[in-house]
């Protein structure tokens, strides 16, 4: 596998609802306790990629920080944002401009089911005014879909909510820290058929920050270095099935998913079956499932068995979402992705507490997906 | 009361069998839905307006189960009077899957490869008293 890039360095902000701190604040929290981690000061750091959807321009935050004069680049790029900051510090590093740098993701969005700007999304006005601008209409169309498809049952949808919150109590950075039941998932409120209130993730708060270093050099800041094997960010191909489409073709394509899955697997050089445990997009419980066939960690349908028997559960054969996802910790979207790379170089220090993957995993996976039809990967391995 | 239509030039107003209006790419006879003039198929820049079929099966549906947010949505987002409505897409034989209103919301009464057929339906009444139009696809009694 690749071991050029290491990640020296973790911070993160407590996700959820923060009151009377903003976004941009939680991102330069999460900054400070990265520098903390690696034992490094803000005027090491030589360049960053940072980026919110919601919450400002990443780069203002140096005024805050300290005016070092640092390379800092802005990202915007959706649900990929942190995973598009975390690939440009990867390959900045690895082409050798600079040796030491951070990727940062933060956001702060209003209550409620993400407002929607038809316009900026390339959509007429007609589409938001007849009541179809709904993201959370997709992700009850795709798995009602998928359910009819493959066999897979509303139980397990409700038991992929029950571990998240599960999962989420152990987490002290969680948002949502109270476990539920399968049959609480199942009996709350019925938002978009088949997925009800607890079966979908809000969007929330948080901040998170990730410094990076030269392999070689990894050592002068941390004794557990967690190496980045791979970095991938796709959009969608012609015939994917997408968030927000008036209108999708006949012919059938994967999706971006399988597209980046395959790439990042192909960079580090092995397989699903080499992967201890992932962190996949759980917007709604059903994509979870999706997630998995779609990565490559099972065929479509058997996720049907493989919950039911708790293969997936921080205890089983392939621990999914061991921080909560987010179901438990909410969707700041410039944050998301980073928060996943942030849980699994935790696992693979075998410094996650209560919620610790047992057995010393060596390989942990990243996956995100989101608007308008984009998906990141990344492949980390100690 | 007068009806007029959430929008021009996505479906055909006033018409006793509205239809969508699409595109078809010259090239590749690939099928769009709204209009559009670049094709995402075959990256050809040659597009031809096309009405799209009434009838179709459905593919996939969700029901909206609380108001959307307002703006954009234009219909009734009062909690004590929203009514939830079905959201599909409908498979166009030879055209395309689109996406639309549905005139059921009961998940009893909705089932993926059922006939649909597309339908006119009362959204909301504008600032001058007209009622505002949108689609929306019905089951085939
Ligand atoms: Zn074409």
């Amino acid at each position: 596998m690749s071991t050029e890039v290491a990640i020296v360095g973790i911070g993160m902000h407590e996700f959820g609802r923060t009151e009377g701190v903003s976004g941009m604040e939680q991102g330069v929290i999460a900054v400070r306790r990265a520098c903390a981690d690696a034992g490094v000061k803000w005027e090491d750091v030589q360049f960053a990629f940072g980026g919110s959807a919601a919450a400002g321009a990443a780069d203002t935050m140096v005024s805050q920080l300290g005016l070092t004069g640092l390379q800092f680049i802005n990202v915007a790029n959706g649900c990929a944002t942190g995973g598009s900051a975390l690939f440009s510090a990867y390959n900045t590093i690895r082409s050798g401009v600079f040796d030491l740098g951070i990727a940062i993701g933060f956001d702060k969005h209003e209550r409620g089911a993400f407002r929607v700007d038809t316009r900026g999304a390339g959509l007429g006005n007609w589409y938001g005014a007849s009541g179809l601008a709904l993201t959370t209409q997709f992700f009850g169309m795709k798995i009602n879909r998928y359910m009819h498809e493959y066999g897979i049952s509303h139980s397990t949808l409700g038991k992929v909510s029950e571990k998240a919150f599960r999962n989420g109590s152990m987490n002290p950075m969680a948002w949502r820290r109270k476990p539920i039941s399968e049959q609480e998932a199942l009996d709350s409120l019925m938002l978009s058929y088949p997925l009800t209130q607890y079966m979908f993730c809000s969007p929330g708060e948080g901040g998170v920050a990730l410094i990076l270093a030269r392999a070689d050099k990894a050592h002068l800041y941390t004794d557990k270095p967690i190496f980045l094997n791979a970095a991938v960010v796709r959009s969608r191909r012609f015939g994917s099935f997408e968030v927000l489409a008036p209108s999708i073709a006949l012919e059938h394509n994967a999706g971006p998913t399988v597209d980046s899955s395959k790439a990042a697997f192909e960079m580090a050089g092995i397989g699903p079956e080499d992967i201890d445990l992932a962190q996949l997009q759980d917007t709604e419980a059903g994509a979870e499932v999706m997630h998995m066939a779609e990565n490559g960690f099972c065929e479509h349908g058997e996720q049907e068995f493989m919950i039911q028997a708790g293969e997936t559960e921080i205890g089983g054969k392939f621990p999914v979402n061991t921080d909560g996802g987010c179901l438990a910790n909410g969707e700041p979207i410039g944050a998301s992705g980073l928060r996943q790379v942030y849980e699994n170089v935790l696992q693979l220090r075998g410094q996650a507490g209560a919620r610790q993957v047992p057995n010393d995993p060596k390989v942990a996976y990243t996956h995100v997906y989101g608007a308008p039809g984009i998906s990141g990967v990344t492949i980390l391995s100690r | 009361m007068a009806q007029v239509p959430v929008t021009e030039g996505v479906f055909t107003w006033p018409s006793e069998t509205p239809q969508l209006i699409g595109s078809r790419c010259v090239a590749c006879g690939n099928h769009m839905f709204p209009v559009q003039a670049g094709c995402p198929k075959c990256t050809g820049e040659k597009t031809e307006q096309v009405l799209l079929g009434r009838r179709g099966t459905l593919w996939t549906w969700t029901v909206q189960g609380f108001p959307p947010k307002a703006p954009p949505y234009a219909g009734d987002v009062d909690p004590k009077t929203f009514k939830a409505f079905g959201v599909g897409y409908v498979e166009l034989p030879g055209q395309i899957k689109v996406e639309a209103r549905l005139t059921e919301a009961d998940p009893e009464k909705l089932k993926i490869g059922m006939e649909m057929e597309m339908v006119i339906v009362p959204l909301s009444t504008d600032a001058s008293g007209n009622e505002v139009v949108t689609f929306a696809f019905a089951p085939v009694a």
